[in-house]
């Protein structure tokens, strides 16, 4: 292929080319970006939660007084415990994927100057622990004993689980049994190490905290009351809560239901990422609509050229060119001009990823995203200039005689 | 000659309608999702006491005790700097807020209890952020002293409960307590729920909640604190407390307080009061940074909680950036358009054309692209907008176009077009005639 010629005759197109060009430039850079920022939100929207999410649900209620939070408590899982199908109801304060009860922020050491972070306190009474459903991957199971009755916010002293990836962020390298978790004036003891335990809300406090959880046994009352965790199996799930918010009514008749606490754990995860989901079905649009745009541009173009040049192809078709020698002469052409613009579009891309790195707190656009968005205009073009191609190559070279 | 264009371009367009159809799509895409998201922008990150925000102030003073910097003082108030800026009377008008779910019950209706959110403030509250009122009024500056059982309720409320009928002199039961319903708000939605805003900065962007409707029930400030005694939240404590629910004497920041000063002497004067305070306490050794005080307008403090969530952001970045690539589009195709009828141009120029004209000729042409792309973006915007309101965010129910947005999308779409046209325009107006002549 001869790439001088297709060169000089770009030269007499220049602002056309140049305008197709800083096309792909764009599309290039937000591609690019907008397939990091998919991938970022996927990867979000899959944060292993560490529990038993398909057989879990919690259910929330509230407008009663502290005195009368351990009759409710009693009366409400002993009520519960009465549907048919529920495995076990427990107290929790916070739950996966919905309200957060229990982030503090912590030290490491009695003084408060080494600071930890605001890591999440998962409180909950006996039974709650086994119908997480978490792992220990160190240190002891909780006992009866360790579910202690407290006053105020918080227990003041209690052995505590905390996660693999709180450990290794408080005690990088350490072993976190028998160290302690401290927020002035309360004081926990690491007994035990959990494979993975998500925060309520992962993402809120920053990238690589959404496992920064620990679990402390306390006996439910004034403070550990009004939301209750319901174990059943996956198929039973959604009927035994529906059966639990008529139970409520029988039960603490006085009490008000809050519907928005009172989903199954996979409800609760799907409103969370609820934006998350929009967010990406409109980068998805964004891309499907701009490569489309992209593609019609370089289609309208390439047609114009194809009927200005006719003439000039039925010339070349006449002294002894081929069908594919025309063809792969609009191939060239656009895949020269295409890769221009990817030139282009890469600083572009990467500058794009500045601003959103400055603004947005994202991560940097791995390198690879680039040739991915290169080979996809690569395609693109190809295949938006192979109809005005395949018509080029279509003129007769009788053409070339008429009208000269 | 104008009309002459115009119908030359109308000819022109239905010559070609395949590339009209696509040029015009293109825009009407382009501008149906830039409009679709600066409207939601524009909604979101409005002024939303226009006229007013100016001389409306946010107060904090830095009582953490803790012996670190901190760059920022808290978000909010504990209850006695709260309740001393508050009594020293110093600004034209003052008023404290803090909202708490509170269990409801109507006498009257046969409703199962609620738990609708309640905001205790002060009188002032109502006629400094010019709440408007469909029954009654608020209640007077003595009620808040005497710790009077009365309350102002929203219209939603009043609409659930009431029927929407005039309830003033009703009674409601909080919690344990009956109050007196001495007023009935008209419907009120502030973009954002600016009283209350406090925390975007911890947020991670995600502030859609700020855009939350006003509260159901206005109790004012001491009646509330002892009505709901036990179930106030604290925004954060340096200490646990030691009753939860009950902060008046907690090591917790839970208060806002906002001050009006209508002229630049009393923010001044205000300013002075604010850090001769702070220095007086830290006398005292209760205040650990006296500097960290800050007096901040409305507007400047809902910019630095960046109440605009970061996603609606971002999506107006997308759609600039997609109306950007259909920009380009449309150029490339104006120019492919013209050229092709270089011999026409050739044959008007030797007939006596001037280039201005022949320039104005085409642009005329993108200009009808742009109006009818405007009417496609029109449609389109609205859709958006319908999309944005099916949304389950905070903010869903304001997603309307205005007037002003209206305008604003054929604005934009002429412009684009026109933007797109003048390059094209340009380069069909140096057509040479002699040569296009000779090629016919």
């Amino acid at each position: 292929m001869q790439i001088r010629p297709i060169l000089s005759a770009l030269r007499r197109h220049r602002l056309a080319a140049m305008l197709i060009g800083l096309e792909i430039a764009l599309a290039c850079a937000v591609l690019c970006n907008a397939c990091f920022l998919i991938a970022n939100r996927v990867r979000d929207m899959h944060i292993q939660s560490g529990v038993d999410e398909a057989s879990l649900a919690s259910l929330t209620i509230s407008g009663y007084e502290d005195r009368q939070s351990v009759d409710v408590n009693a009366r409400v899982t002993a009520g519960l415990r009465a549907i048919p199908g529920v495995q076990s109801v427990s107290v929790l304060n916070s739950i996966p994927f919905g309200e957060r009860r229990g982030s503090m922020g912590i030290t490491t050491d009695a003084e408060g100057l080494h600071r930890g972070g605001v890591i999440e306190f998962y409180l909950g009474g006996p039974g709650s622990a086994e119908a997480l459903g978490f792992h220990l991957v160190a240190g002891r199971a909780l006992q009866a004993e360790d579910y202690q009755s407290f006053s105020g916010l918080m227990p003041s002293f209690a052995p505590v689980l905390v996660t693999r990836e709180l450990a290794e962020h408080l005690w990088p390298g350490e072993d976190p049994l028998g160290k302690s978790i401290w927020s002035k004036p309360l004081h926990y003891q690491v007994v035990g190490v959990i494979d993975r335990l998500v925060v309520p809300a992962p993402a809120l406090w920053g990238a690589g905290t959404g496992g920064w959880s620990a679990f402390l046994p306390a006996q439910p009352g004034p403070g550990l009351s009004g939301s209750y965790l319901i174990k059943a199996a996956p198929a039973d799930i959604r009927r035994v809560l529906r059966d639990a918010r008529e139970t409520i009514a029988k039960v603490a008749p006085d009490a008000v239901l809050d519907l928005q606490g009172t989903q199954t754990i996979g409800d609760l995860r799907e409103s969370f990422f609820q934006q998350d989901r929009t967010m990406t079905g409109i980068l998805v649009a964004v891309i499907a609509s701009l490569l489309l745009v992209t593609a019609l541009g370089i289609v309208g173009l390439a047609s114009f050229w194809v009927q200005q040049r006719r003439k000039q192809i039925g010339i070349r078709r006449a002294i002894g060119a081929t069908r594919q020698d025309i063809l792969s002469y609009f191939q060239t052409e656009n895949f020269l001009i295409v890769s221009g613009g990817i030139l282009v579009g890469m600083v572009l891309a990467f500058g794009l990823n500045l601003a959103l790195m400055k603004f947005y707190e994202l991560p940097r656009l791995p390198l690879y995203y680039l040739p991915m968005g290169a080979v996809s205009l690569w395609l693109l073009g190809q295949l938006a200039v192979l109809g005005p191609a395949l018509r080029a190559a279509a003129v007769p070279p009788v053409v070339a005689t008429r009208s000269v | 000659m104008f009309g002459y264009y115009l119908e030359l371009a109308w000819r022109g367009l239905r010559r070609n309608s395949v590339l009209t159809a696509l040029m015009v799509l293109a825009i009407a895409v382009g501008i149906g999702a830039s409009m679709t998201t600066l409207t939601v922008m524009h909604l979101l990150s409005g002024d939303p006491l226009p006229g007013r925000s100016g001389s409306l102030f946010y107060a904090q003073v830095d009582t953490d005790p803790s012996p670190e910097q901190r760059k920022q003082p808290l978000d909010k108030l504990d209850y006695p700097t709260a309740m001393d800026i508050l009594n020293a009377h110093l600004a034209d008008r003052q008023t404290v807020v803090v909202d708490s779910a509170v269990k409801l019950r109507a006498p009257d209706a046969s409703l199962p209890p609620l738990m609708p959110s309640m905001l205790s403030t002060t009188a002032d509250f109502f006629p400094m952020f010019d709440v408007p009122f469909q029954y009654g009024g608020p209640w007077r500056a003595e009620d808040d002293d005497k710790h009077a059982r009365v309350a102002v309720i929203s219209a939603d409320l009043n609409a659930r409960l009431f029927q929407g009928a005039n309830s003033v002199g009703r009674t409601l039961r909080l919690r344990d307590t009956d109050v007196r319903i001495v007023g009935v708000l008209a419907p009120w939605r502030p973009s954002p729920q600016f009283y209350t805003v406090a925390g975007g900065r911890f947020a991670a962007g995600k502030t859609a909640d700020f855009y939350s409707k006003p509260q159901d029930v206005f109790t004012p400030f001491t009646s509330g604190l002892e009505i709901n005694d036990g179930n106030f939240y604290q925004f954060t404590c340096w200490l646990p407390p030691s009753t939860p629910g009950h902060l008046q004497n907690a090591p917790c920041v839970w208060l806002g307080v906002w001050v009006q000063l209508n002229s630049p002497a009393k923010v001044t004067a205000f300013k002075r009061f604010l850090d001769g305070y702070a220095a007086e306490q830290h006398a005292l050794g209760r205040v650990v940074r006296p500097q960290n005080t800050r007096l901040r307008s409305l507007m400047e403090w809902l910019d630095f909680n960046g109440v605009v969530p970061s996603d609606v952001r971002l999506q107006t970045w997308l759609a600039f950036a997609f109306l950007a690539i259909c920009l380009f589009n449309t150029i490339g195709l104006l120019l492919a358009k013209f050229l092709r009828r270089s011999g026409e141009i050739g044959v008007r120029r030797a007939l006596g054309a001037s280039r201005a004209a022949i320039f104005a000729q085409c642009l005329v042409e993108a200009g009808m692209v742009g109006l009818l792309g405007g009417v496609g973006g029109l449609l389109l915007t609205l859709l958006g907008l319908w999309v944005v309101r099916g949304q389950p965010v905070a903010f869903a129910d304001l997603a309307y176009l205005d007037g002003r947005m209206f305008l604003l999308t054929f604005a934009l779409a002429i412009a684009t077009s026109l933007i797109a046209g003048v390059l094209p325009a340009a380069r069909a107006s140096r057509v040479a005639p002699g040569l296009q002549l000779k090629t016919l």
